[in-house]
């Protein structure tokens, strides 16, 4: 029996629930299920009109049973009657019902709508607050269609009790994601915005998640919120934990919020006005002093309401990524948690990190807790931190630390979690191509892969070997031999037996000198893993072995012959018997040359996205992969870094049917007389000197985001033009204008067609000839709802960009300063600096630069020396610099020479402007 | 925001159910079943989230009954057990000391407290007192109009 029943007892309940917990065993229950449901079935069938109380406690009765998990395929008109129930308990249960079991193709909806149109017009707001509930818990469209319209005017009705406003927010929330284009924005938009200065926290809150959402979508109607939002933030953080009564939680004021504030403010770039910027710098300061304060209580409820807030403050500060203070700042405190006693602190600081490890500020910072995570790898015990300190070390990697941490991911894969290994095999391949600087690293890592985890090696990976030995010849010899050696074992794995007939096939006469590894010592190690091998293997043998037959005329014979036994010329297998008769012919009538001709070295690959890359991504969903690629992150983005395919973010589905009318005005002729200016935008172009990728530009149509790589004096530009819109662009095309001769820019031709929501790339090759300081043009056209949209944005390919860092010893620097003592060879300039005066983060810009930062160079610590070439096609200009920061004046000292002082004075130009 | 909120027992017997995007019922059962297995399964002392799928997981164990919220990726999980908790001290205040079988004996009245707490898979009211009162405020409605309704026609 119930041990508690309040307001009213349903004592037939009671006594049915008690019945279905005495059952024994599933048969008793569905034996009672099935003796209640008939009992149900006759009353509602049966003559006599039943009451309503009757009426409710058969629903109650069918919604428990639907709860237990069996189906219920009657009592939806019984219920839709008790929603007109005068009485208010039968009227909440008819809604429970409805809420839970019908759902949004139910032919009973136009019912429900009808009873739902009577309560919201009740103006009680018990009654209200029963229909907006069902509203949003339906969401189907035929229920937007009618009551889109209604809810927006009681939602900013001056008479509407506060309970009401917020159902009547949140349901419109829930509308606008099932069916955005029934919602129409309106006057009460502005309305809205103002909610966030209502005196009930209650109705700010769910405001506040109401205008996320719709900031989200159009942000520009929205604008207002962000100071809004500021500035109650601040009210918040600033109050003593009294001040907001109730909604403090265990000491923390308005945590709930709190973190929708900081969430709707992640909609928006950082505030162009310079008092709000700094009263939001306040807030996210004060947020991060906090959490340096002694917990006001022991309760784990205050550590975590309190740490929610710190995550979302971090999580803005890694939006806007644009004060390096307070992004090392954040990186220090979530240092700290690495180490908190608390597991779930410990997991989300690894999460988060991951995103610090994008931004160009933190990343070092992020680098120096490398020891703390390899250990937590090692040493926790939850596999889910585990995890996440794996995706760590795989988004803090770079060319400095790559070896090791390839090496920490190896010992790991031993003894990992079965379900992790695919992963962590994918990865340690990424990195290790990555970052490879020799390519016999390369090699023996993705050997080590097979030979510890073969089973968890896929296809992608060790054809991606095979394509990279093929493509670098420095490197094949060595991939002979160690294959060569590595097969040497007794057991193998299989994906190794591939590997290494492709390659010894391809390149086993780099090793055939050694007598070692004679043709024939090579054909029979191969043919001794033969028998074992699955058949996909067994035919990438029979070709190794025709490849040998070119290779070496000597053991032709010996391979004739096993190709021509019974086992080989009659197998059961189609495929295999096929290649043993069409080789063994070949090698027979074939003359030497026609041999060489057919059996020729495999051609380079074309080079492209690394295919386990893709894998990866696949393998972990979009969104979660946080690119290696990728590590310099797009300043509007969301919070989790963007993997390379989806560098503007723009998964967000279009809104539907808008484009109709769009379309028809795209056949009107173009009126060039009409066409607007185009638009040059140049602002960002300064802050891509220390970085490489990025969104470059954006209006309300179109985002254009970058990636770009350089080596030398080339460089490949990845373009990536999102269209923000959900109609077409069409006749879109992009071109680029080299102001001198001294930068060439191939632009390879884009789809003249993108479509809404759609994000296309462009590639561009650049090349420098020689020194320049003019930047190209990028001019983009194409025709939005029949109107033609010009833009021009400046390029940011930078002289800086062909450096090479070049690293040397204290004695090296000094004496190539000397030999440049020139006058005009030297460039100085004296500045103010613009940004908090952080040395990580000037670190970080210089190597962004591209210059090799010496330490241990400059007799004063807090000076930075850095030296690099740049390449240009005709000539190379060693270059070296040095930057004097005085922390008390706020200005800085920055010196170049080079041996070109037109050189010297672009690079100085570029680098002073950065701090 | 929210996806859906599930109470079930150690045996992994389903006590409620909140889904705040429509799914099939094939749906619904393939990640209750997915929940129960994968939460149960968790050691003790480890953290209290789980990716699956696109969604975070965030549970947590209350005596017999654990609860199990599914949250966006991007949501914020501290705040998201901490909604957990909100919702375990509105059941307690309202039957007092609460247990497994108060909510499976009153199963429509967890319902309710939850409809009052979160809505859309949004917060809609924090405050515990405000909350309580339009619990009580319910409640008291039922009395009054069945009492109202009761008396015999004029």
């Amino acid at each position: 029996m119930p041990a508690v029943s309040k307001g009213d007892g349903m004592r037939g309940l009671a006594v049915f629930i008690s019945d279905i917990r005495n059952c024994k065993s599933k048969e008793a229950e569905i034996k009672r299920i099935n003796k209640e449901l008939a009992n149900i079935r006759s009353k509602f069938k049966g003559d006599k009109a039943l009451d309503g109380y009757s009426k409710k406690k058969y629903v109650c009765k069918l919604l428990f049973i639907f709860l237990l998990g069996h189906d219920i395929d009657f009592g939806h008109m019984e219920a839709v009657n008790l929603l007109s129930s005068n009485k208010y308990t039968e009227k909440q249960i008819g809604y429970l019902f409805i809420s839970v079991l019908v759902n949004s193709n139910s032919d009973l909806i136009r019912l429900i709508n009808n009873a739902i149109k009577n309560d919201l017009s009740s103006r009680n707001p018990t009654f209200m607050n029963l229909a907006l509930h069902c509203i949003a818990n339906v969401g189907s469209r035929e229920m937007a269609e009618a009551f889109a319209s209604d809810i927006p005017r009681i939602l900013v009705a001056g008479d509407t009790m506060d309970s009401v406003k917020q159902s009547a927010a949140l349901c419109l929330l829930r509308l606008n994601k099932t069916s955005p284009d029934l919602v129409p924005m309106g006057e009460w938009t502005s309305r809205v915005v103002h909610l966030l200065n209502d005196q009930h926290l209650g109705v700010v809150t769910a405001a506040t998640s109401l205008i996320s959402r719709l900031a989200q979508k159009s942000p520009d109607d929205f604008k207002t919120s962000a100071a809004l939002a500021v500035a109650r933030l601040s009210r918040i953080v600033t109050s003593a934990s009294i001040d907001l009564q109730d909604y403090t939680y265990y000491f923390v004021a308005a945590p709930w919020l709190s973190v929708k504030l900081l969430r709707l403010l992640q909609c928006y770039p950082p505030p162009e006005d310079a008092a709000l910027r700094s009263r939001l710098a306040e807030c996210l300061e004060t947020i991060l002093n906090k959490a340096q304060e002694p917990p006001k209580s022991k309760k784990v409820q205050h550590s975590n309401a309190k740490n929610a807030v710190l995550f979302e403050a971090i999580s803005l500060i890694i939006h806007h990524d644009s004060e390096p203070t307070l992004l090392v700042r954040a990186c220090n405190q979530l240092g700290q948690f690495l180490q908190h006693r608390e597991t779930n602190l410990r997991y989300l600081a690894l999460e988060s990190m991951c995103t610090l490890a994008s931004s160009e500020f933190s990343h070092e910072a992020v680098k120096t807790h490398i020891d703390t995570v390899i250990n937590a790898l090692k040493t926790e015990r939850d596999v889910s931190v585990r995890q996440r300190a794996l995706d760590l070390l795989y988004a803090m990697c770079d060319r400095s630390n790559a070896k090791q941490i390839v090496a920490e991911m190896l010992s790991y894969l031993e003894n990992a979690d079965y379900s992790i290994r695919e992963e962590i095999v994918l990865k340690v391949a990424i990195l290790a191509e990555k970052y490879a600087v020799d390519y016999t690293w390369y090699v023996d890592t993705i050997l080590n892969l097979i030979r510890m985890a073969g089973d968890h090696v896929s296809e992608e990976v060790w054809y991606r070997v095979i394509q990279i030995v093929i493509n670098r010849d420095d490197v094949q010899g060595y991939a002979a031999k160690t294959v060569f050696e590595a097969l040497q074992a007794p057991a193998c794995h299989e994906n190794l037996v591939k590997v290494g007939g492709y390659i010894l096939g391809e390149f086993g006469n780099l090793i055939a000198g050694d007598p070692r590894s004679s043709p024939l010592v090579q054909f029979k190690l191969l043919h001794s893993k033969f028998h074992l091998c699955s058949v996909p293997t067994r035919a990438l043998l029979l070709s190794a072995y025709i490849k040998f037959i070119n290779l070496f005329p000597e053991v032709k014979s010996t391979i004739q012959e096993v190709l021509r036994s019974d086992s080989q010329l009659r197998n059961a297998d189609v495929e295999l018997q096929q290649r043993a008769v069409e080789y063994l012919r070949l090698s027979c009538i074939a003359t030497t040359d026609i041999l060489a001709t057919v059996l020729e070295e495999m051609p380079p690959f074309p080079e492209r996205e690394s295919s386990i890359l893709a894998k990866l991504k696949k393998k972990k969903g979009p969104g979660n992969v946080t690119g290696v690629d990728d590590t310099r992150r797009n300043v509007n983005g969301a919070n989790s870094a963007h993997p390379f395919n989806d560098l503007l973010n723009l998964n967000s589905p279009p809104a539907a049917n808008s484009s109709l009318l769009v379309d028809v005005f795209s056949e009107a002729p173009p009126d060039p007389a009409s066409a607007p200016p185009p638009d040059v935008s140049d602002e960002s172009f300064s802050r891509f000197v220390c970085k490489n990728n990025g969104v470059l530009y954006e209006n309300q149509l179109l985002q254009i985001g970058l990636k770009s790589e350089y080596r030398q004096n080339l460089g490949r530009m990845y373009v990536f033009f999102g269209n923000k819109t959900s109609s077409q662009f069409v006749s879109f095309s992009s071109s680029v204008t080299t102001m001198n001769p001294q930068v060439n820019v191939h632009a390879k031709a884009v789809d003249p067609v993108i479509e809404g929501g759609a994000q296309v790339q462009q590639i561009l090759n650049i090349e420098c000839v020689s020194e320049f300081s003019d930047a190209p043009l990028l001019s983009i056209h194409f025709r939005y709802g029949g109107a033609p949209q010009n833009i021009s944005v400046q390029l940011p390919v930078m002289l800086n960009k062909f450096f090479q860092p070049t690293e040397m010893t204290s004695q090296d620097f000094f004496q190539r300063w000397k030999q440049l003592g020139l006058p005009q060879q030297e460039v100085q300039k004296i500045f103010k600096s613009k940004h908090a005066m952080d040395s990580e983060v000037t670190k970080a810009k210089i190597l962004g630069f591209g210059v090799a930062l010496l330490e241990a160079v400059d007799p004063n610590p807090a000076n930075f020396v850095g030296a690099g070439v740049v390449h240009t096609k005709t000539s190379q200009v060693g270059c070296l610099l040095r930057l004097e920061p005085n922390t008390q004046a706020q200005m800085y000292r920055l010196t170049l020479r080079t041996s070109r002082d037109s050189v010297s004075q672009r690079l100085c130009d570029l680098l002073s402007d950065q701090f | 925001m929210m996806r859906f909120l599930l109470l079930f027992s150690r045996q992994g017997k389903l006590r409620l159910q909140k889904w705040y995007t429509p799914m099939s019922d094939r749906e619904k059962k393939k990640i209750i079943r997915d929940m129960t297995t994968a939460v149960l399964a968790r050691q003790p002392r480890t953290c209290n989230f789980l990716h699956w799928k696109d969604l975070k997981i965030i549970y947590k164990r209350y005596a017999s009954l654990y609860f199990c919220l599914a949250i966006e990726n991007h949501e914020n999980e501290l705040l998201a057990l901490e909604v957990i908790h909100r919702y375990v001290e509105l059941l307690d205040r309202y039957f007092g000391n609460v247990c497994e079988l108060d909510i499976i004996f009153n199963f429509e009245k967890a319902y309710f407290i939850l409809d009052e707490f979160l809505m859309g898979g949004e917060i809609q009211e924090t405050s515990k007192q405000i909350v309580n009162r339009s619990i009580e405020a319910s409640d008291m409605l039922q009395e009054t109009m069945e009492e109202y309704m009761s008396k015999p026609a004029f």
